[in-house]
């Protein structure tokens, strides 16, 4: 595989990595929570998608409008009403606590839609296009496109409105916000439900490419995990950079040491950033 | 009279901002130094950069006759360097006791926790918290835990102290008292670097004076000196005010 | 010898006898009851002690059953095996401590959480050594009838108990369990007194570690067959947590209380819920970290109050 094709992977796979990404590293760099049910979020929007597009016959743009407020209103629930209980508890705490969620979740979709692993096809079929020699497949593109398309709404979300430029104080100096007359138990469950929209949202976008199962979860998780290492805590530019790296580092290495080895790589890289540059490539630090 | 610490050209920069420049100081064993500057002029970082909380990036520390540069801040600990914080950092859920006696335990290879709390007792005493003892340090009053932290510094049995603003927070009759306590430690022959703002207490207790600004060292010498330096003034009250009291005289 | 601990002694003697009056079932669970409990308190000495919320503990646990089963596979006996894996885990701990436990909160819980993957994956792909992900197969150990086995069973998990919980009590009364606690409240400060809080983090993550693997081994021999997934399962890194939050932090008594606790309530969900009961077990997280974050100890009136963590 030549170079360019190699690069060109990596940036259509980069955007969906950060598109995965964007929601945890929201709820992580603002709320300080590790947001365990973040892949069960994004699997369970892929099932919406996929229920939408073969029960309803609505093509996944659809899903995404619909997931948007539905995901909204799910997270902003359950910060309100359990995770702001716990805000001011230790890690340990917050993390065992997502975690037990996440196991609910999971388990209840695995109960509700069973483990099998469910794809949506289009019809017809979307077909590859190729540009200079480097293919590359039209759902791909497409889903590359939304996730920017997400990303960049949260970016001018946060940038433009009123409670996105809130949201950015929180993250930045949440006592200092306080004294500025900022509600932040509130500005925590709207960025809590924000998290959680994208997240279901990116779970439609994947539904176009990505085989559909609660078993994938932890997937999904896990590259979060490392794309918020990488690229830094919170911000959108952070999300995209981590996603890059991450997925041009699991590019290159699938080419060289095979693509068994691309999740332990990926775990690797990991540790290094958490050792030598926690606060990753474009991150502030003392998120701990 | 011997030197017990000698800085040479310490250096400490964070990311662009020179928070010490070329600091070249030298402190005689059993005197008592004040360390005084404005806001921000370097003299916790310089304390912190002794201790090896920050470690320089150039230069030497000599203490005791060893190269200490760049050790770590254990270690610094168990050669003997003690200090205070500017806000207290004692260890919350534990008693009055066990925070004197985790300072007496660790700072000296061999102790036993037992003979640790033995011993504990006495500093309690000599910082006049012994019926504090059993009392958690999350329940002290601000007076007590500076006074906790003293208690703390002096079980670790240090050849030389620093003492960073002991004095902030407490009322005048506290100041008395711990100023009391201050010429206690000399008599005994502990060497003092003290970090403080009230001039009061520094003129009362300190044998020599070190002023810094913007990280380096402006003046050093006899109290009454210093303070009439025209750099000193100038660096505290400005320009235009140092310009009026040398024409004064 | 304080009161809890010697209730903890006494707990762990009543459990010792417990071939005397149960079946092979009874064994089984008891055998699983005094994992559990080696595993809690194991954690706890990192988590609870010096509050480093770790959640390597699959890592050890996976790690130790497969170096165990691959000893016993090259011939070597069960109990060589187990000490082999138990050191050789004491030893990675503390190295992969004095790197990993720099980091703080959320970032040391990730860069633990990661261990268990990457340790996974590696045994994956070593598939020589490992069998990979089709899995190791341990030689049969003890005589030849069910009850004679899970019987040793039994005992090999009880000693392990019994040596994890002496280890616990001599950790807490100890200089090292004292200069934990005061790391855990203040580590700035636990420096600035003179304690070398890398070397007293990497000995306590060691000695987290080592039981665990044994475990791991007693457990790979017991079951006979193990795969990456199967002991590599985060849910050996969340169950003891859970267990230590259920008995009360730091308390040594409470957090094997904890674990027996976990297990009867485990086993009464998956017998009655067994499709959803991993979805049960996250809804008892959830209410036990919404109204008892103190977990049980904290219902005794004052007397096992939890405190300075050395017991």
């Amino acid at each position: 595989m030549h170079a360019a094709q190699i690069l060109i992977n990596a940036l259509v796979l980069g955007c969906l990595y950060a598109c995965i990404a964007i929601g945890f590293s929201l709820v992580w760099g603002v709320l300080n929570v590790i947001n365990l049910i973040h892949g069960s979020f994004i699997v369970l929007g892929a099932y919406l998608a996929f229920a939408l597009y073969y029960l309803l016959h609505l093509s996944p743009w659809y899903a995404v409008v619909v997931a948007a407020p539905l995901f909204f209103v799910l997270g902003y629930l359950l910060q309100r009403l359990i995770l702001n209980r716990v805000i001011t508890a230790p890690v340990l705490v917050t993390l065992t606590l997502t975690f037990g969620l996440d196991l609910i979740l999971n388990n209840a979709m695995i109960y509700f839609f069973r483990a099998d692993y469910r794809k949506l096809t289009l019809a017809p079929p979307l077909g590859s296009i190729s540009i200079l020699g480097v293919v590359v497949p039209v759902d791909r593109l497409i889903a590359t496109a939304s996730a920017l398309a997400l990303t960049g709404i949260l970016y001018l979300l946060l940038r433009r409105s009123r409670v996105g430029r809130a949201i950015v104080a929180v993250r930045l100096d949440r006592d200092a916000a306080v004294l500025m007359g900022v509600d932040v138990k509130s500005i925590y469950a709207i960025a809590f439900g924000l998290g959680a929209a994208l997240a279901g949202c990116a779970g439609v976008v994947m539904a176009l490419i990505f085989p559909i199962s609660p078993l994938t979860s932890s997937g999904y998780l896990g590259k979060a995990f490392v794309v918020c290492v990488l690229g830094g805590l919170g911000s959108v530019s952070g999300a995209l950079a981590g996603g890059l790296l991450l997925a041009l580092v699991a590019g290159v290495g699938s080419t060289f040491f095979g693509p068994s080895h691309a999740t332990t790589l990926s775990f690797v890289l990991l540790i290094i950033f958490l050792i030598l540059r926690p606060q990753g490539l474009l991150g502030r630090k003392g998120f701990e | 009279m011997s030197e017990i610490l000698h800085l040479h050209n310490v250096s400490r920069h964070f990311s662009g901002l020179q928070a010490l420049r070329k600091v070249t100081l030298s402190v005689e064993k059993g005197e008592v130094l004040g360390l005084i500057g404005p806001n921000g002029a370097g003299k916790t970082t310089l304390v912190n950069t002794i201790c090896g909380v920050t470690p320089a990036n150039s230069g030497t520390i000599i203490f005791d006759s060893a190269d200490i540069t760049g050790i770590k801040t254990y270690q610094a600990a168990r050669r003997g360097l003690s200090r205070t914080f500017q806000v207290v950092q004692p260890f919350a859920e534990f008693t009055a006791l066990d925070n004197v006696a985790a300072a007496a335990l660790f700072s000296r290879p061999g102790e036993s926790l037992k003979s640790s709390r033995e011993q504990a007792k006495a500093y309690l005493a000599f910082v006049g918290l012994d019926a504090q003892a059993g009392q958690s340090a999350a329940t002290l009053t601000l007076a007590m835990r500076k006074r906790l932290e003293l208690a703390k510094a002096l079980a670790m049995r240090p050849k030389l102290l620093f003492l960073d603003e002991v004095n902030a927070g407490l009322n005048s009759a506290e100041v008395e008292r711990a100023t009391g306590l201050i010429h206690q430690l000399a008599a005994q022959g502990i060497t003092i670097v003290m970090i403080e703002h009230l001039m009061k207490v520094v003129l009362n207790v300190c044998t020599r004076i070190a002023v810094l600004h913007n990280g380096a060292l402006i003046a050093d010498g006899a109290p009454r000196d210093v303070i009439r330096n025209p750099a000193v003034v100038e660096a505290y009250l400005g320009q235009q005010y140092a310009q009026r009291n040398a024409s004064h005289g | 010898m304080t009161r809890v601990n010697v209730s903890l002694l006494v707990l762990i003697a009543c459990v010792a006898a417990l071939p005397l009056f149960g079946g092979a079932y009874a064994l089984r669970l008891g055998t699983i009851a005094c994992m559990y409990s080696i595993l809690a308190l194991s954690w706890n000495v990192v988590g609870g002690f010096a509050g480093y919320p770790s959640f390597a503990t699959a890592a050890f646990f996976g790690f130790g059953a497969y170096a165990t089963g691959v000893l016993m596979n090259d011939g070597l006996p069960l109990w060589l095996s187990v000490v082999i894996a138990a050191a050789a885990a004491l030893l990675l701990a503390a190295l992969l401590g004095a790197v990993l436990l720099r980091l703080r909160g959320h970032y040391f819980a990730i860069a633990s959480l990661s261990l268990v993957e990457v340790l996974r994956e590696l045994v994956n792909n070593a598939t020589d050594l490992t069998g990979g992900g089709m899995g190791l197969n341990i030689p049969l150990v003890a005589g030849s009838s069910v009850m004679s086995d899970a019987t040793f069973f039994f005992y090999a998990m009880w000693g392990l108990f019994l040596a994890t919980a002496l280890m616990v009590m001599a950790v807490a009364s100890s200089k090292l369990g004292f200069g934990l606690a005061c790391i855990r409240q203040n580590e700035t400060a636990s420096s600035m007194v003179g304690l070398n809080t890398t070397f007293y983090k990497s000995l306590a993550f060691g000695l987290s570690a080592c039981f665990v693997s044994a475990a791991g081994g007693v457990y790979a021999a017991c079951v006979h067959y193990i795969d990456p997934s199967d002991v590599f399962d985060i849910l050996y890194s969340v169950k003891p947590i859970v267990m230590a939050l259920m008995g009360g932090l730091g308390s040594p008594l409470g957090v094997a209380c904890g674990a027996f606790l976990y297990l009867g309530l485990e086993e009464v969900v998956w017998r009655n819920y067994v499709q959803i009961h991993t979805g049960v077990l996250g809804l008892l997280i959830v209410m036990l970290l919404l109204f008892l974050p103190h977990g049980l100890i904290s219902l005794r009136p004052g007397r096992f109050r939890r405190r300075a963590k050395h017991v």
